[in-house]
C-alpha cells in the first residue's frame, strides 16, 4: 500500500519540484550511484580486456620497445591451439580441477551432514575448520612445501608414521607422478570448508516437515536421504562447484608457490603457463591470444554450468 | 518444539557426528600449528628428524625476519663492544652482527595501507552502486550486474598484461595507489552482489516513511538505509580486507619494491643456504595469525556472509 502511494506520489511530483525537494532526482541520483563503480571497473577491467584482445592479434613484445608491431591476424590462435605444450598443460589443469572437484565435494557434503546432526558445540568447530581458507594460499602454499619434503618435512614423516613407508624415500613436489597430487591436496585442505559451508546452508534450508512427512510415509532414512536431501542440497552444491571450479581454472598462487609449475611442466597449470609466456618470455601477443582463449573458455563453460544449474532449480 | 521433533538425530548419531567432525579439525588444524610452531624453532631444530613436536623455544626466527646480518670474523668481534640488547646478543652468538633492519616491516605496512585502502574504497562504492540497483529503476539493470559479475570470471594474469603496460604508461605501477585501485575494481563485484543482497532485504517502507517526512532521497538513504545495512557493509568489509591481504598474483607481477605486499615477500626470505623456514614461519605467523583472529572473533558475520555472497549470486 505504502510503496504505491510513495510511487503515485513521486509521479504526481512535477519533475521541477521534485529536484527542488530531493536535491537530486531519483534518476540522477541512481546514475551518480552507479557510475564510480561503472567507470572503475570499465578503466580496469573492460579496457585490458580490450587491449588484451587487440595486442592478441600482434607480435608485440614488452622488452622490444623498438621493434614493429606488426598485425599477424589469426596466428598467434592458430599456433596457441596446435602447440602440444599447450595441450599437456590443459591437461594438469584438467586434472588438478577434477580431483580437487572431487575431493571437495566429497569431504565439503559429508562435514555439512556431519555437522548438521546439531551436536554442541558445532559453532566452534565449524568456524576451526574454515581457518585454512581465509588465509594467503601464497603464504601457506610456500608452507606447504616445507611440510613436503622429504626426511624432514612433517608430511612425509606423517605417512611413514601411518604406512611404514621411509619418508626420505618419496617426495611429494620433486616426483612427476605425486607433484600432481601434492597440489590437489593442499587445494582439498584448504577450499573444502567453502563447499562445506555452502551444503551446510543447503542442508539447513530443508524445511523438517518434509521428513516429518516422509517419517509418516515410513520412508526409510537412506531412502530419505537420496530422495529428499540430495536433490534439495544438489543446486547448492552445483553453485559451490560453479565458484570452485572458476577459482581453480584460474589458480596460480597455491601452485606457483609450492611446485613452481615443477617438476618438468607437470604441475604446470595455465596461469602458471600464461605467466611465463607474459612475463618470463615476454612474448606478449602470443600471451594475450592465451588470456582470451582462457577467458572464452571459462565463461562458456561457465555459461552451459549455469543453464545446467537453472534446469536443476526448477526442477 | 524441534527437540522433540522425529527428525532430531538420536544421541548416539550426533556423538558419532562430533567424533569425526573433531578428529578432521584436529587434522586439517595440524599445518597452521606447524607454521606458528616453527616460527619458535631454532634452525637445527625446525629441520631435525623425525619433527620435534617439543623443543626449546628460541626467538631467533623473528629476529632474522626483522634484520639483515652479515657474518664477521673473530678478530673482528674482538674490536666490536659487547652486544646490549638479547637480540643483538643472540645474533652474535652465531658469528654474526645485526646490520640493519629487513624489509618485512615495510612489506608488513604496505599490506595494511593497500588492504585497508582498496577495503574502503570498495566498500563505499559498492553501497552507492548497490543502493542504486536494489531501489532504483536502472535501465539494462540485469546486463550490468551480470557484467560486473562477470568481470571475476578473468584470470588475473590475462588482465595482468595491459595493466601492467597501462600503469607503466601512468606512473601507476609499483605504486600505493595502483595497487589500491586495482583492488578495488577486483573487490568491487563481490561487493556489490553482496550488499545488494543486504540491501535488498532492508523493507522499503522505511525509506518511503522518511521520504513522505520530507527527507530527501540522499538523506533517507545515509539516515535510514546505511544504519539498517552496517551489519551487511561490516562483513562485505571483510570479505573485501581478506582477499586484498591475501592476494598474491598482481602483487607479484605489479610491485616490486615500493608498494610490495607480504604474500609476494614471504616465500623470498631466505638464510644462509635456503629458505630459512623458523623466518618464513615467522613471517607467515605475524601475516596470517591476524585473519585467524578474525575469523574466530567474526564468525557470525563471516560464515553468514560466504553462504550468502554465494547463493545469493
Amino acid at each position: 500500500m505504502t510503496r504505491k502511494m510513495a510511487d503515485r506520489l513521486a509521479e504526481a511530483t512535477p519533475p521541477g519540484i521534485a529536484r527542488k525537494i530531493g536535491g537530486l532526482s531519483d534518476r540522477s541520483l541512481a546514475w551518480l550511484f552507479i557510475a564510480p563503480t561503472i567507470f572503475l571497473l570499465l578503466a580496469i577491467n573492460i579496457f585490458p580486456l580490450i587491449w588484451t584482445i587487440r595486442l592478441s592479434f600482434t607480435n608485440y613484445r614488452v622488452n622490444r620497445v623498438n621493434a614493429d608491431v606488426k598485425w599477424v591476424g589469426l596466428r598467434n590462435y592458430e599456433r596457441i591451439l596446435t602447440d602440444p605444450d599447450i595441450w599437456q598443460t590443459m591437461q594438469v589443469t584438467a586434472h588438478f580441477l577434477f580431483w580437487t572437484l572431487f575431493f571437495q565435494v566429497l569431504l565439503g557434503f559429508a562435514l555439512a551432514w556431519l555437522i548438521n546432526r546439531k551436536f554442541r558445540g558445532n559453532d566452534l568447530w565449524t568456524t576451526l575448520i574454515v581457518l585454512p581458507m581465509m588465509l594467503s594460499p601464497a603464504v601457506v602454499g610456500n608452507f606447504w612445501k616445507f611440510l613436503y619434503q622429504p626426511q624432514i618435512g612433517l608430511f612425509n614423516y606423517m605417512v611413514s608414521f601411518v604406512s611404514g613407508v621411509d619418508p626420505a624415500s618419496f617426495s611429494m613436489i620433486g616426483s612427476i607422478d605425486l607433484a600432481p597430487w601434492a597440489i590437489v591436496i593442499v587445494d582439498t585442505w584448504m577450499w573444502t570448508p567453502f563447499v562445506m559451508l555452502i551444503c551446510l546452508a543447503g542442508l539447513r534450508s530443508i524445511p523438517d516437515y518434509i521428513y516429518e512427512a516422509a517419517e509418516i510415509d515410513r520412508a526409510s532414512k537412506w531412502r530419505q536421504f537420496w530422495t529428499i536431501t540430495v536433490p534439495m542440497v544438489l543446486p547448492f552444491l552445483m553453485l559451490a562447484v560453479l565458484f570452485r571450479g572458476i577459482e581453480n581454472f584460474k589458480m596460480f598462487d597455491l601452485v606457483v608457490q609450492l611446485t613452481g609449475g615443477g617438476p618438468g611442466s607437470a604441475t604446470e597449470v595455465t596461469s602458471i603457463n600464461l605467466k611465463r609466456e607474459a612475463f618470463e618470455k615476454w612474448r606478449t601477443g602470443y600471451a594475450s591470444a592465451y588470456a582470451v582463449i582462457l577467458f572464452v573458455t571459462i565463461f562458456g563453460l561457465a555459461s552451459i554450468y549455469v543453464k545446467a544449474l537453472n534446469r536443476v532449480k526448477e526442477r | 518444539m524441534s527437540g522433540h521433533s522425529i527428525t532430531e538425530p538420536t544421541r548416539r548419531q550426533k556423538w558419532i557426528a562430533a567424533v569425526l567432525v573433531i578428529a578432521y579439525t584436529v587434522i586439517i588444524l595440524i599445518p597452521l600449528l606447524w607454521i606458528i610452531s616453527t616460527g619458535f624453532k631454532s634452525p637445527s631444530d625446525a629441520i631435525s628428524y623425525p619433527p620435534k613436536v617439543i623443543f626449546t623455544p628460541s626467538l631467533e626466527g623473528y629476529v632474522n625476519l626483522f634484520t639483515t646480518q652479515t657474518r664477521i670474523t673473530p678478530d673482528m668481534e674482538a674490536t666490536l663492544p659487547p652486544p646490549e640488547t638479547w637480540y643483538e646478543r643472540l645474533v652474535r652468538e652465531k658469528g654474526m652482527v645485526i646490520a640493519g633492519p629487513s624489509r618485512y616491516g615495510q612489506r608488513f605496512l604496505n599490506s595494511v595501507i593497500i588492504g585497508f585502502g582498496s577495503t574502503f574504497l570498495s566498500v563505499f562504492l559498492g553501497t552507492l552502486a548497490a543502493y542504486a540497483f536494489s531501489r532504483f529503476r536502472v535501465p539494462i539493470k540485469d546486463d550490468l550486474l551480470f557484467f560486473i559479475l562477470s568481470t571475476r570470471m578473468m584470470p588475473p594474469i590475462a588482465v595482468a598484461i595491459p595493466i601492467f603496460l597501462m600503469y607503466r604508461q601512468l606512473g601507476l605501477s609499483d605504486t600505493h595507489l595502483g595497487m589500491i585501485l586495482l583492488y578495488t575494481a577486483v573487490n568491487l563485484s563481490l561487493s556489490v552482489w553482496l550488499l545488494k543482497g543486504f540491501i535488498d532485504e532492508i523493507p522499503r517502507e522505511y525509506e518511503e516513511a522518511a521520504l513522505i517526512d520530507g527527507y530527501t532521497r540522499f538523506q533517507a538513504f545515509r539516515k535510514v538505509v546505511l544504519p539498517q545495512a552496517a551489519a551487511g557493509i561490516a562483513s562485505t568489509a571483510i570479505f573485501c580486507l581478506i582477499f586484498a591481504w591475501n592476494e598474491y598474483a598482481f602483487a607479484v607481477l605489479l610491485t616490486s619494491g615500493e608498494a610490495q605486499t607480504a604474500p609476494p615477500f614471504i616465500p623470498t626470505i631466505i638464510g644462509v643456504g635456503g629458505q630459512d623456514w623458523p623466518a618464513v614461519a615467522a613471517g607467515a605467523t605475524l601475516f596470517l595469525l591476524p585473519v585467524m583472529i578474525f575469523t574466530i572473533m567474526l564468525r557470525k558475520h563471516l560464515l553468514r556472509g560466504i553462504t550468502f555472497g554465494a547463493v545469493r549470486k
